[in-house]
C-alpha cells in the first residue's frame, strides 16, 4: 500500500467532487433510515447478548473451579475465551462506541461503560473513537497504522528496527491487551520526549495500573485461589482464555486496515476535509472479513469493519443489515469494496507485516516537493 | 419513611463500625474484585433484579382496565421501597421501542407496609408515549424502573374539619390515593370531579360508592355536555369552597384560575395544587443555553452547536472529534429540547430525565438546561 495520492493510478480519478458529495448524501441517508428504525428489536439483542455472555462467563468459572479434572479444564477454558471475546468485541467495543446510548439505560451506556481489559475505557475511547476513527488511515496522524511499531505502509520511513517486526507483532498479538493499553497511553511517545513527569500522563499511567492490578488480581489470583487444590490449573486457564482472546482480537484487527487493497493518506490531504470526503476517506481505508453470523458476532462485526468506519454509532447488529446497499454503492462509483474470508486477510496482512519489514525494494520517487494533491482529485 | 432511614444511617456512620458491618463489607469488596470489571450486582441483576441493594426496580404484578383510556397497573416494588404518603408520586422508568423514558404517577394505593404492591393508574392522552405504552402494552412479570414517593400533595396527619378536592381527567389519581389511605376521614369532604363523560370518570364505580356511603359529596361534571369548569360554576356549587382546605390536581390552565381565585380572596395557603402534565416543551430554533453548574447562559441559534456556543461562553467544555463520532463530548441535558445538525431529528428532555445529548453535533431547539 502507498498513500493513495502518490499511486501511479488514483483509485477515485474518475469522481468529481459532487460525486463524492453524493455519496455522503447517499450514506447519511442510509444513517438516517437505520436510525429512524432503531427500536425494541435492537435493545432485545444487546441486552440478551449481554446476558448470554455474563452466564457464559458465570457458568464458565463455576465449571474452572474444578480445573483439575481435564474436561472441566477444556470446557472452562473454552467458554471463558468466549465470554472473553464476546465481552471485549460485540459488547465493549461497540458500546464505547456509543452505539447503543440511544436507549438511555444507565447501565449500557458509553459513558459509564467498563470493560474486561487493561486498558480503561476512558482512554480507549479516546484513542480510538477520537483519533483512529477521526484520523482513519492518515499517515502520521492515525497511529493504529501499526501501532507506532509496526511500518505496514511503504510510506512510512524504513528503520533497522523493523527486521524485527514480524516477531513484534506476534509478541503483540500474544498480549495485545496491553500492547493497546500502552498505545492508548503513548507509552512510547511520552517517554521519549521526556514527558514521563508530566502530571497528566502519570495520572493515566496510575489509572491503568490501577486497571492492570484489578484484572490480575482477578484473573490470576482470586479465581485460582477459589478453585483451591486446582489453583495452577485454574491460572493456567485463565492464561489461555487471554491469551485466545488477545490472539483472536489481534487477527481480527489486524484485518481492518492491513489487508491488500486498503488505502492509506497523506496528511495533507485531509486539510479542509468534506463530509464526503471523510465518507470517501472510510470507505477506501477499512477491509472487511466475509463469513457466517457466528463470526461476525465474535468478530464484533469488526468484520463489517467498512460499515463500522462509516457510521461507527450505529447498533453493530445493523452492519449486516446495512452491507449489501453499501457495496451497490461501492459498486455504482466504481469504488474497490475490500473483503476476503479470514484466514485470507490474515495471510494477507502478516505479508505485509513480513514484506515491510524490509525497506522498499526500489527507492520509491519521494517527490517531497511536490503539492500533495487533496483527496479530491480530479474535482479540484 | 425517608426520615427514619437517614437517621439510622447517620448512626451508622457515626458510630465505628461492628464487627459484622466490617466483615460484610470486606466481602463485598472481596466479590467486587472476583467479579471486576463489573459489580457483583450486575450479576445478582441476572437473577434477582428486586433484592435489597440493587437499583430500585417493580415488577408488574397485574394491569387493570379502569376505563376505555385508563388502566390501573399493580406494581410489586423491590425491597428498598421505602413506602409513600397518600398523594405522593413516584417517577416511573419503562422501555418504549428501546428507548428508556420517564415519567412520573401519582400512586393511587393506600399505604401499607412498604414490601405490599402499590398501583398506579395511567390514562393514556393522545401521542403520549408512555402513558399509550403502560395502558396497552404493560404486562404481567414486566420490570420497570422506579423512585422513591415523592411530592407534598399530602393531607396533613390530622384531617382538617372541612376540605375540597377539584380534579379533573387524571387528576383524580392522587386524591384517590389520599380517598383510600383513610387520611381524610371524618372530614366534611366535597369532591369536584370533570371528565368528558360518566363513563371516561377513572374509578368512576368507587367514587360513586364512596359517596353512597356518605363518606363525600361527590360532584361529576361530564364536560361534553355541560363544558369545563368554571370559577362561577365552582362558587355555586361549593359555596363555602373558599373556607375549606383544598386539594386541586388537573390541567394548568384549571390550577392557574384557582391560584389565583385563591390568591386574590387571601386564602393562598390554604389551596393546594398538583400539576399532572409537566411543562409541554415546544422545539424551536435556537434558544438560551444553561450550563447548570458554570452558571453560564448563553443566547444560541439554531444552529451552532452546543459545544461551540459554551466554549464562545468561556465554558470549559468536554470535547473530541467535533464531528459526531467519538462521543467524547456528551452532556447531560436537564431540561429542554435539542436538534441534531445532522438529520435535524429533536431529543426533548423534562426534568429529571438527563438525556445525555452530543453536544458537537446538537443545537439548541428552545431553552436549554445542561448540566456541566
Amino acid at each position: 500500500m502507498t498513500v493513495m495520492q502518490r499511486k501511479p493510478v488514483n483509485p477515485i480519478d474518475h469522481l468529481s467532487a459532487e460525486d463524492i458529495e453524493v455519496i455522503g448524501k447517499e450514506l447519511d441517508a442510509i444513517r438516517d433510515r437505520v436510525l429512524a428504525d432503531l427500536g425494541e428489536r435492537d435493545a432485545r439483542y444487546i441486552r440478551r447478548l449481554i446476558r448470554t455472555q455474563r452466564r457464559l462467563e458465570l457458568g464458565s468459572r463455576a465449571v474452572l473451579l474444578f480445573s483439575l479434572f481435564p474436561p472441566a479444564w477444556i470446557i472452562g477454558t473454552a467458554g471463558l475465551s468466549v465470554a472473553k471475546i464476546l465481552e471485549n468485541m460485540e459488547i465493549g467495543h461497540n458500546i464505547l462506541h456509543g452505539q447503543w446510548d440511544w436507549m438511555r439505560d444507565p447501565k449500557i451506556h458509553s459513558t459509564t461503560w467498563e470493560w474486561d481489559h487493561v486498558s480503561p475505557a476512558e482512554q480507549w475511547k479516546h484513542s480510538h473513537n477520537e483519533l483512529h476513527h477521526r484520523y482513519t488511515n492518515v499517515i502520521g496522524k492515525d497511529n493504529d497504522l501499526g501501532y507506532g511499531i509496526m511500518r505496514v505502509d511503504e510510506d512510512q520511513r524504513w528503520h533497522p528496527l523493523h527486521l524485527g517486526q514480524p516477531v513484534w507483532n506476534l509478541i503483540n498479538a500474544c498480549f495485545f491487551e496491553y500492547g493497546i493499553a500502552a498505545y492508548d497511553l503513548e507509552l512510547g511517545r511520552n517517554l521519549k520526549k521526556g514527558r514521563h513527569r508530566d502530571p497528566a500522563f502519570r495520572a493515566r499511567a496510575r489509572a491503568v495500573g490501577r486497571k492492570i492490578r484489578r484484572q490480575v488480581l482477578k484473573d490470576y489470583v482470586l479465581h485460582p485461589l477459589l478453585s483451591g487444590p486446582s489453583f495452577l490449573s485454574t491460572l493456567a486457564a485463565t492464561f489461555t482464555a487471554n491469551l485466545v482472546r488477545n490472539l483472536w482480537s489481534h487477527s481480527v484487527i489486524m484485518c481492518g486496515h492491513f489487508p491488500e487493497g486498503v488505502e492509506t493518506f497523506e496528511k495533507t490531504s485531509i486539510e479542509g476535509e468534506t463530509r464526503g470526503e471523510w465518507y470517501l476517506r472510510q470507505m477506501l481505508g477499512s477491509a472487511n472479513i466475509s463469513g457466517s453470523r457466528l463470526l461476525h458476532i465474535m468478530s464484533g462485526n469488526l468484520s463489517h469493519q467498512i460499515e463500522h468506519h462509516l457510521f461507527p454509532d450505529l447498533p453493530s447488529n445493523r452492519y449486516r443489515e446495512v452491507a449489501p446497499e453499501v457495496r451497490a454503492l461501492f459498486d455504482r462509483y466504481g469504488l474497490k469494496y475490500t473483503t476476503g474470508s479470514l484466514p485470507r486477510q490474515v495471510f494477507s496482512a502478516w505479508k505485509k507485516v513480513i514484506r515491510l519489514s524490509l525497506p522498499n525494494r526500489r527507492p520509491r520517487d519521494r517527490a517531497s516537493n511536490r503539492p500533495a494533491p487533496a483527496l479530491r482529485t480530479s474535482g479540484a | 419513611m425517608p426520615v427514619c432511614r437517614h437517621d439510622r444511617e447517620m448512626t451508622t456512620t457515626v458510630q465505628r463500625p461492628s464487627a459484622p458491618a466490617s466483615l460484610r463489607r470486606g466481602l463485598l469488596r472481596l466479590a467486587a474484585a472476583v467479579t471486576t470489571p463489573l459489580l457483583p450486582d450486575d450479576y445478582l441483576d441476572l437473577v434477582a433484579p428486586l433484592r435489597a441493594g440493587a437499583d430500585l426496580r417493580g415488577r408488574i404484578v397485574e394491569v387493570r382496565p379502569e376505563t376505555p383510556d385508563a388502566a390501573t397497573v399493580v406494581i410489586q416494588p423491590g425491597r428498598d421501597w421505602q413506602g409513600h404518603r397518600p398523594g405522593q408520586y413516584l417517577r416511573l422508568g419503562v422501555d418504549v421501542n428501546g428507548v428508556r423514558q420517564w415519567r412520573a404517577y401519582s400512586v393511587t394505593s393506600a399505604p401499607g407496609d412498604r414490601h405490599d404492591p402499590i398501583t398506579i393508574t395511567v390514562k393514556a392522552i393522545p401521542d403520549g408515549l408512555v402513558s399509550n405504552h403502560l395502558v396497552r402494552h404493560a404486562h404481567p412479570g414486566m420490570i420497570v424502573q422506579l423512585d422513591q414517593a415523592q411530592g407534598d400533595f399530602v393531607p396533613p396527619a390530622t384531617p382538617p374539619a372541612r376540605v375540597l378536592l377539584v380534579t379533573a381527567g387524571s387528576g383524580i389519581t392522587p386524591v384517590m390515593g389520599m380517598l383510600r389511605s383513610g387520611a381524610l376521614t371524618g372530614a366534611d369532604v366535597t369532591l369536584v370531579h370533570s371528565a368528558p363523560t360518566a363513563a371516561d370518570v377513572i374509578f368512576g364505580a368507587a367514587l360513586r360508592d364512596l359517596a353512597a356511603a356518605g363518606s363525600l359529596r361527590l360532584v361529576e361534571r361530564h364536560t361534553r355536555n355541560v363544558g369545563q369548569l368554571s370559577l362561577a360554576d365552582l362558587a355555586a356549587l361549593v359555596p363555602d369552597h373558599l373556607e375549606r382546605e383544598t386539594w386541586a390536581c388537573g390541567p394548568a390552565g384549571l390550577l392557574d384560575a384557582l391560584t389565583a381565585h385563591w390568591t386574590a380572596a387571601g386564602f393562598g395557603e390554604r389551596l393546594h395544587t398538583e400539576q399532572f402534565r409537566p411543562t409541554i416543551i415546544a422545539p424551536g430554533e435556537g434558544g438560551t443555553v444553561t450550563f447548570g453548574r458554570s452558571g453560564v447562559t448563553v443566547a444560541a441559534d439554531g444552529s451552532t452547536p452546543l459545544l461551540e456556543a459554551g466554549e464562545a461562553a468561556g465554558v470549559l467544555m468536554p470535547s473530541g472529534c467535533r464531528m459526531g463520532i467519538c462521543y467524547g463530548c456528551v452532556l447531560p441535558l436537564r431540561q429542554g429540547a435539542v436538534r441534531d445538525l445532522r438529520n435535524g431529528s429533536l431529543t426533548t428532555a423534562v426534568p429529571g430525565d438527563g438525556v445525555l445529548v452530543q453536544t458537537c453535533v446538537s443545537a439548541a431547539a428552545g431553552p436549554c438546561d445542561l448540566e456541566h
